[in-house]
């Protein structure tokens, strides 16, 4: 009984999840769908791109207003708008089991959202940042013939050695000069390198106050959870990135955040469990997926997902003193999708060992096989090898069809009160 | 030999898991290694040169029960990586040094991350394929990425590959591949004396034996198919697409033709087949080979072109063929294959081109529901 109450009051303790963050960050992602809206009327130029490893930089550099696909997507499963477009999607030729990202994109597509009816532009160019993620590769082929506009694809090679190789480098720098070369097409402008280096500036401002917030969750109580709110500053490093808006952002967010350390809080009454989360969220379910957790006292102190964009914990810099050099580096090296399973394997074991977590939390998803491919033997390493708690659960990240929350619930719950009898049982 | 015999002789390779093959040969062949080539497309003259092995590793198909496999892949993943993982585990793979993997999809990249932690001792390769051949910069960098995956093999064979090497691998390939045109030219002519499965078992087989005694065997074949005679039917003739990687049982392809079509050109196991023409042997190797990548190759859903979408090279392969239709066949889960169906799609219906989507598993094996599917789209194609 007193841990049925306590974990009522835990969801009671919601309130912990908002403030001035969030309603800053909520802001900052109003302000860039109104810049999309307004583009969508006035014809002003704008690219899509990925979020993974990107060069949203160089498009700054051109005033090309930058579009993310898999953005609107989640922000379309967030509100619940998701299905239909999915079901539209279905009836082209899509399939059941393709990423559903890329058919509710598609479905607002063929729905007449991109163009001067819609709120999102049809775009100057289709610029596919292939980043690890062969799926990318067929999301943007597929935009670009929808919307009939010009379709470039910066390959980015996998990272298959420790370093990328000088050939590698060599490669996407040329490639970059073609983005370039495009861009200066599309606008009319000239590349001026000295603006792209002001941009990169405040890309690395915010990626500095990114890696501060996060280290941050090293304390105890963790400030903010890693996963769950963590998209508060993933909205600002990756659709804003580059822009003043972005620096001034985090700028504002870590003293946030080292208040609530000093005084010892964190976004639930008590922490009792600290997580590692894999595997992005189920957006369509997101309050009440975080609840099954909240219930428990479980905050996610790190999350390879928030790292989809970039990795920044581990010093990588974007450098306005080698400017297209630094790019390439993020894009090659610096971004979770572009390094293998195994890589990530390190990743999490770091997070697991540096921000002192108790269990490792997989949410696999159906629809991104880059992420989820191969969980059960992530499981199988951490579990076995490496003794930590791990749990794995599965859904998706766009379609509500695959989120069973009974199901859920029932494996969160058992997963939690074995590791509390454990915890219980080590005093 | 006749023709049915050199058949049989496919099936009886194929039936032994790659890690016997390897063995097997490398009884013979001392100090040798033997790689195993995960699908679609493996530069094969490199491991060839290095005076390896190369064996297609693609599955188990229906020989294999999944014990551990799929305790480290969910429902949600196509069985080859599932099959393929299994025969690790099973030991089916030993006799194998290693295995290559290359860019052609989220789960085989992930798949060789999953081999390469669970069988330390196997070589695994990750190769990455250019994806935007519309660039200069594309065949710099695919030569260098050859020069580095060469490098690798050099170490593992433990000797320097020269370029003469390459080129005498070059030719033996070309000569390979030649022989598979030839195979298929027939095929497209002559449908009804080389059904799909015979002709899937003789393709086949070109990845589970060395080139130099596969070579004479197809030679063989090619020669015993001129003597076979035969009535051409009233069938629907069509293009198969879609099953590149996983290959479709052999009782389903059967049942393809069984229910009242002629396949007259398919890209099962391209791959092993590639390129358009031979490539050529007068200038570098290496850059040889990147060129005829970018410029020679097959349409692939694995290989990106901007300079000429997928879906015309569909089309032009229909019309080269003289098809009435297109019947897709991916594998289920194969996210590739299942993409590209919508943008093929879209080309077939502006065409006025029929076709109809048959999924498969490559452990499948009754096939009366997709007998059911095709038989009422010949008949509404044969009676309309």
């Amino acid at each position: 009984m007193a841990e049925a109450a306590k974990a009522t009051q835990a969801v009671k303790g919601e309130h912990g999840y908002h403030g001035n963050v969030h309603e800053r960050s909520k802001a900052l992602m109003e302000a860039w769908a109104a810049e999309s809206a307004r583009r969508a009327r006035t014809g002003e130029p704008s690219a899509t791109i990925m979020i993974s490893g990107n060069c949203v930089e160089i498009l700054r550099a051109f005033d090309i207003h930058p579009l993310f696909p898999e953005v609107s997507a989640l922000q379309m499963a967030i509100r619940k708008q998701s299905l239909p477009l999915i079901l539209k999607a279905e009836q082209v030729g899509y399939s059941s089991d393709n990423c559903a990202y890329v058919k509710a994109d598609i479905g607002y597509l063929l729905s007449g959202g991109y163009g001067p009816e819609g709120t999102l532009p049809r775009p100057a160019l289709v610029l596919c940042n292939y980043v690890g993620r062969n799926v990318y590769v067929k999301w943007f082929e597929h935009l670009a013939e929808f919307t009939k506009a010009p379709l470039y694809v910066l390959d980015i090679p996998f990272l298959r050695e420790a370093r990328p190789s000088p050939d590698d480098v060599a490669y996407v720098v040329r490639q970059l000069r073609e983005v370039i070369a495009l861009c200066e097409g599309i606008t009319g402008k000239r590349f001026d390198i000295d603006r792209l280096r002001e941009i990169l500036a405040y890309s690395a401002r915010a990626e500095e106050g990114w890696v501060r917030a996060k280290e941050l969750c090293k304390a105890h109580p963790a400030p903010f959870d890693a996963y769950f709110d963590s998209i508060n500053m993933m909205g600002p490093i990756n659709v804003l990135r580059g822009t003043r808006e972005c620096a001034e952002f985090f700028d504002a967010a870590v003293p946030e955040y080292e208040g609530m350390v000093a005084r010892g809080e964190g976004p639930l009454p008590e922490e009792r469990f600290r997580t590692v989360v894999e595997g992005p969220p189920p957006y369509p379910y997101y309050r009440s997926f975080r609840n099954l957790f909240a219930k428990w006292g479980a905050v996610a102190v790190q999350s390879t997902y928030s790292t989809v964009g970039g990795i920044w914990e581990f010093g990588f810099r974007h450098d306005p003193e080698r400017p297209l050099e630094s790019i390439a580096e993020q894009m090659l090296v610096q971004n979770l999708t572009n390094r293998s399973l195994l890589d990530r394997y390190g990743q999490i074991r770091a997070y697991v060992e540096g921000w002192r977590a108790d269990a490792l939390v997989i949410h696999s998803i159906k629809s991104c096989r880059l992420f989820s491919a191969g969980q059960g033997d992530m499981r199988e390493y951490f579990t076995k090898e490496l003794g930590v708690p791990t749990l794995l659960v599965e859904s998706d990240l766009e379609d509500p069809r695959y989120y069973a929350e009974a199901q859920m619930r029932n494996r969160i719950d058992a997963f939690f009160e074995a590791l509390e009898h454990k915890k219980v049982m080590g005093r | 030999m006749t023709f049915e015999a050199i058949v049989e002789e496919c099936r009886a390779r194929l039936a032994r898991p790659p890690g016997e093959v390897a063995a097997t040969w490398k009884a013979e062949h001392p100090g040798g290694r033997a790689i195993g080539c995960f699908p679609v497309y493996t530069p094969l003259e490199l491991i060839h040169a290095a005076g390896a092995l190369p064996l297609a590793v693609a599955g188990g198909g229906t020989t294999v029960e999944l014990t551990h496999a799929d305790s480290r892949f969910q429902s949600f993943v196509c069985s080859i990586a599932k099959t393929t993982l299994e025969l690790g585990f099973q030991g089916r793979l030993a006799g194998l040094d290693g295995v290559l993997f290359h860019s052609i999809c989220d789960v085989a990249r992930n798949l060789s991350s999953v081999m390469r932690r669970n069988f330390p001792d196997l070589f695994v390769e990750y190769l990455h394929l250019p994806q935007n051949t519309a660039s200069e910069a594309a065949v710099d960098y695919l030569e260098a990425e050859y020069r580095r995956l060469l490098a690798r093999l050099e170490g593992l064979v433990g000797h320097p590959v020269t370029d003469d090497d390459l080129a005498r691998s070059i030719l033996a390939h070309n000569w390979r591949r030649g022989l598979l045109r030839r195979l298929y030219a027939f095929r497209a002519q002559a449908p009804h004396l080389l059904s799909l499965a015979e002709c899937a078992l003789l393709t086949r087989a070109a990845g589970a034996m060395p080139v130099e005694s596969y070579g004479p065997l197809l030679e063989a074949a090619l020669v015993a198919l001129g003597a076979r005679e035969g009535r051409l039917k009233d069938r629907v003739r069509v293009v198969v697409e879609g099953a590149f990687c996983e290959q479709p049982p052999l009782g389903l392809l059967e049942v393809i033709e069984e229910a009242g079509c002629y396949v007259l050109d398919d890209d099962l196991m391209t791959g092993w087949r590639w390129f358009t023409e031979d490539v050529p042997v007068d200038g570098a190797p290496l850059r040889a080979l990147a060129e005829a990548y970018r410029d020679r190759s097959e349409y692939s859903s694995i290989r990106h072109d901007w300079r000429k979408p997928k879906a015309q090279g569909l089309l032009e392969k229909v019309r080269r063929a003289g098809a009435d239709a297109v019947l897709f066949l991916p594998a289920k889960f194969c996210e590739p294959a299942l993409f590209d169906y919508v943008l093929y799609r879209e080309a077939l219906e502006r065409e006025g081109i029929p076709h109809l989507v048959v999924e498969f598993e490559e452990k499948q094996w009754t096939f009366e529901r997709t007998r059911n599917e095709i038989e009422t789209f010949v008949e509404s194609l044969l009676f309309d």
